[in-house]
């Protein structure tokens, strides 16, 4: 049988996995801290927004952020096709243009800061 | 030794003579230490010989007695009636056609198995006179788990995968692919990759994980099958963006 071309969908799937794993954890947490009313100065809004003008914070947060929705998408996916949606190629071509479209949303606004 | 009576509801279906299946209920006289294949043996032995369902070893080694109880899929040999309430229900393991009452057709898993090439693949064929195929524990560690393997199929019965995409290769038969993959001494990735790396094999898993919690062996099959889609991914990365295609 013919190898399958799914590795290319499956590798940001993967790896916006282990990304969230450890990010969504963090967010939760400094969420939670802002909403209490303790925001450490280190992540007070213009700090942060230092921080971002860099380029590599730039690219760290643009990847971060393509690979979380793109991993989303793909388990959304796969949950449709679970769910007996089996429309899979326009499932997938929805969701992943989503992922990439947040994507591009995110990079055309941290270009800005 | 305390006897407890035990409700059996048995799944019959036999090919010649029913046009579908149907529940029997039969009343079992039990020990307090019998299992469900006990109470099955029992009902053969006793109440009626034509009952038909596969075991061997009763000691959850031959992975012949795989069969729903209560809706899940057990070695009959290791379900205690002990931990069930009320009539216990015992049907053949689900997704496989049925054969005769619990008597499953198995064909499909065992032309899967085959075509994984479950054996070892030498890297480099040497001569008697060079001596054994040395191995660090190390290098056994990593694939002893997934030696452990009985083929009792209860993984295929558990997997919503492959009871939506019956071509999908399944937990056990992509499991002894990574045993074989895994071993330092074997040379066959490649041969194996030809049905593991196609759609129908690790890619229509999608880490549902309940292969590996029905397990009688715990051999893991969803740890397999995440460590072959990373290798296959990192091939497929490899063949296609690779200036020459390292393959």
């Amino acid at each position: 049988m013919a190898k399958s071309n799914k590795p290319l969908v499956w590798g940001p799937f993967a790896a916006g996995g282990t990304i969230t794993a450890f990010v969504t954890p963090v967010l939760i947490v400094l969420t939670l801290l802002a909403a209490l009313g303790y925001v450490p100065e280190m992540l007070g809004y213009e700090n942060l927004r230092g921080v971002l003008a860099h380029w590599f914070a730039k690219l760290s947060v643009s990847v971060i952020i393509f690979l979380s929705l793109w991993s989303v998408a793909h388990r959304l996916r796969i949950t449709c096709y679970d769910l007996g949606v089996r429309a899979d190629a326009l499932v997938a071509a929805a969701l992943y243009l989503a992922a990439v479209l947040g994507s591009v949303a995110a990079v055309v606004y941290l270009a800005r800061i | 030794m305390s006897e407890r009576l035990v409700e059996v509801e048995v799944l019959r279906y036999n090919p010649e003579t029913d046009s579908e299946p149907h529940f029997q209920r039969y009343s079992v006289s039990c020990e307090e230490e019998w299992v469900v294949l006990d109470a099955l043996n029992h009902v053969k032995e006793t109440i009626d010989p034509t009952l038909s369902y596969r075991w061997s070893c009763h000691m959850a080694v031959c992975g012949s007695c795989g069969m729903m109880i209560n809706g899940e899929p057990k070695l009959a040999c290791k379900a205690f009636l002990r931990n069930y309430e009320g009539v216990i229900r015992v049907e053949p393991l689900a997704h496989f056609p049925i054969e005769r009452d619990l008597v499953t057709v198995i064909d499909d898993f065992v032309s899967k198995l085959a075509r994984v090439k479950p054996y070892l693949i030498p890297k480099e064929d040497k001569p008697l006179s060079a001596g054994e195929y040395r191995q660090t524990p190390a290098q056994l560690k990593k694939y002893k788990q997934y030696t452990l393997c009985i083929n009792c199929m209860l993984c295929y019965s558990a997997c919503p995968e492959y009871g939506l995409i019956p071509k999908y290769i399944g937990p056990a038969a992509l499991s002894l692919a990574h045993r074989y993959n895994a071993d330092s001494r074997d040379g066959g990735r490649e041969e194996r990759a030809q049905e593991v790396a196609a759609t129908e094999g690790v890619w229509d898993c999608s880490f549902v994980g309940a292969c590996s919690e029905v397990c009688p062996e715990h051999v893991d099959p969803a740890s397999a099958i995440q460590q072959e889609k990373i290798a296959n991914m990192v091939d497929w990365y490899k063949e296609h963006l690779m200036p020459g295609g390292a393959k």
